[in-house]
């Protein structure tokens, strides 16, 4: 079954089209990566499979419920996707081991040894356990991330969104970070991925989709998509990622 | 090239007309020292010494008020300041939630609170509230002055922490209720737990300096008609001033006021450099 259906997806913000009618599926399991120029709309894209953007046009189908129904209880869809952002958004007044607690307790109500249990076996997950009593300023930035990452998979998601998640990093720390997103991968997670990490999406990924302009220039297997692209656009954008200042 | 420097340095060799500037700051300087001293001087020769010291600084007075200058006054102001404070702490987080609300009425009330208790003396509110059995007759509120004094600094300190904790909800960077809405809880939750903790902090500072204001505006209690046991600070010293013909229980007064005013002054400006540093 198909884990994330969009359908004819339009978003804009006021007379700005961003996002020029979407087609694609991501199948129970896979990792897709999405990669293209910015502004050719793939953030907006991953933030309207959680909503945090309300959709103009077209259907969001996560693990069979239409998200775009009014009548859906979008707090309720939310739990079972996990969202990692660009700049972590780690709650900085609370300790590593509430913000992977706080969500557990308020809105899935565990109780409070299984929110630790589920907290420490996470933060092992992602190598930080030690940190479970430090606050998330105290920790570097690809610390924080795995956090945030150790965060949104308490939640038992069915589905992990990254937007952007090394971004942010000082590049000897992306590395961390994205073996995390290796192993959760080998876990069998299915992962919609926004990532400028071409060799990320050429080793992980299932399907590569190339975003420009608000539409979906290419979609397939990495070794299609990054190496031997189709289209004109793709190929442009892949030289000048590869190989700056050529 | 030569012209344009020649223009732009002036020759040191060429003499200086009047005074250098270092010397004009020095003598300027000097007749400021001195200015100060002949006003230090001639006050001291004017006032009445022996009257000062017996009408200001008279230790017996100043003994007579003890100990209810602070069992009884300073109590009293402590009491009126801090539930005026926490009245005002919960109406005004309450009002900077509808401030921020996506429902149109609870902004415009809001709003029209803010600016209609922001702009009207805390004395007048004192007196409304007392001519408010007037409007219910047979109504009263609850905890007489207490209650009453509550309410008069609390409807006005919520109006002005209202407008802090708006500012500090709206410097709650977007990403953390977005993090929050992400993980499922819905938009009160991820204020009351994420969001709200978040603000209380930034706002700290403002809301110390609030709490200075509020604890000199409790003098304005008076006006509500105290008995002995409510009297608070500066009515306290007005009245002992009154009962023995001098003056030094106003001083007395000032001084206790000063004794809360200044450290809590200090609190809250070490909390805003903290906060400066942080960011």
């Amino acid at each position: 079954m198909s884990t994330v259906e969009i359908k004819d997806l339009h978003k804009s913000f006021g007379s700005l089209e961003v996002l020029r009618g979407i087609d694609f599926t991501v199948e129970s399991g896979q990792v897709v990566c999405v990669i293209g120029p910015s502004g050719s709309g793939k953030s907006t894209l991953l933030r309207c499979v959680n909503l945090l953007e309300q959709p103009t046009s077209g259907k969001v189908i996560v693990d069979g419920v239409d998200l775009t129904d009014p009548d859906v209880d979008i707090d309720a869809a939310r739990r079972r996707i996990g969202m990692v952002f660009q700049q972590f958004n780690l709650f900085p007044h609370l300790t590593v081991r509430r913000n992977v607690t706080i969500a557990q307790e308020r809105v899935l109500k565990r109780r409070r040894d299984e929110c630790d249990s589920v907290a420490r076996e996470n933060l092992e997950k992602v190598g930080l356990l030690e940190k479970i009593d430090a606050y998330p300023p105290q920790l570097s930035g690809g610390q924080q991330q795995r956090v945030a990452i150790a965060r949104a998979l308490a939640m038992n998601p069915s589905l992990m969104l990254f937007d952007e998640p090394t971004s942010a990093l000082d590049p000897e720390l992306v590395g961390d970070v994205l073996s995390v997103m290796r192993q959760l991968a080998e876990d069998g997670m299915t992962m919609l991925v926004v990532t400028h990490e071409m060799g990320f999406a050429r080793e992980v990924a299932d399907r590569v989709v190339f975003m420009d302009g608000g539409v979906i220039v290419e979609d397939g297997p990495p070794e299609q998509v990054i190496a031997d692209p189709q289209h004109e656009r793709t190929r442009e954008f892949l030289r000048r990622v590869l190989h700056p200042g050529t | 090239m030569s012209a344009v420097s020649e223009q732009e340095a002036p020759s040191p060799a060429e003499p200086r007309k009047g005074l250098s500037p270092r010397r004009k700051q020095r003598i300027s300087r000097g007749v400021q020292y001195a200015l100060l001293v002949v006003v230090v001087v001639v006050l001291a020769a004017l006032a009445d010494w022996k009257a000062i010291g017996e009408s200001f600084l008279n230790l017996e007075v100043a003994g007579k008020g003890l100990p209810d200058l602070f069992t009884v006054a300073l109590r009293n102001t402590v009491i009126y300041t801090l539930s005026g404070f926490a009245l005002g702490f919960v109406a005004g987080l309450v009002l900077a939630l509808m401030r921020l609300s996506s429902v149109a009425p609870y902004r415009w009330l809001s709003v029209i609170y803010i600016e209609i208790f922001r702009g009207l003396p805390i004395l007048l509110i004192f007196l409304m509230i007392g001519s408010l059995p007037l409007a219910f007759p047979g109504f009263e509120l609850p905890g007489g002055v207490y209650g009453s004094a509550a309410l008069g600094l609390g409807v006005v300190s919520a109006a002005y922490m209202a407008e802090n904790f708006r500012a500090g909800i709206q410097a709650v960077p977007k990403g953390q209720m977005e993090a929050a809405r992400s993980l499922g809880m819905p938009h009160m939750r991820a204020m009351i737990s994420i969001i709200i903790p978040q603000a209380i902090r930034i706002v700290l500072p403002p809301l110390t300096n609030q709490l200075v204001m509020l604890l000199k505006d409790s003098s304005l209690v008076l006006i509500l008609g105290v008995t002995a046991a409510q009297v608070e600070l500066a009515k306290f010293g007005n009245d002992q001033s009154s009962t023995y013909a001098n003056p030094t229980p106003i001083l007395v007064t000032g001084l206790t006021y000063l004794l809360i005013t200044i450290p809590l002054g200090y609190v809250a400006r070490r909390m805003e450099a903290r906060q400066g540093a942080g960011r």
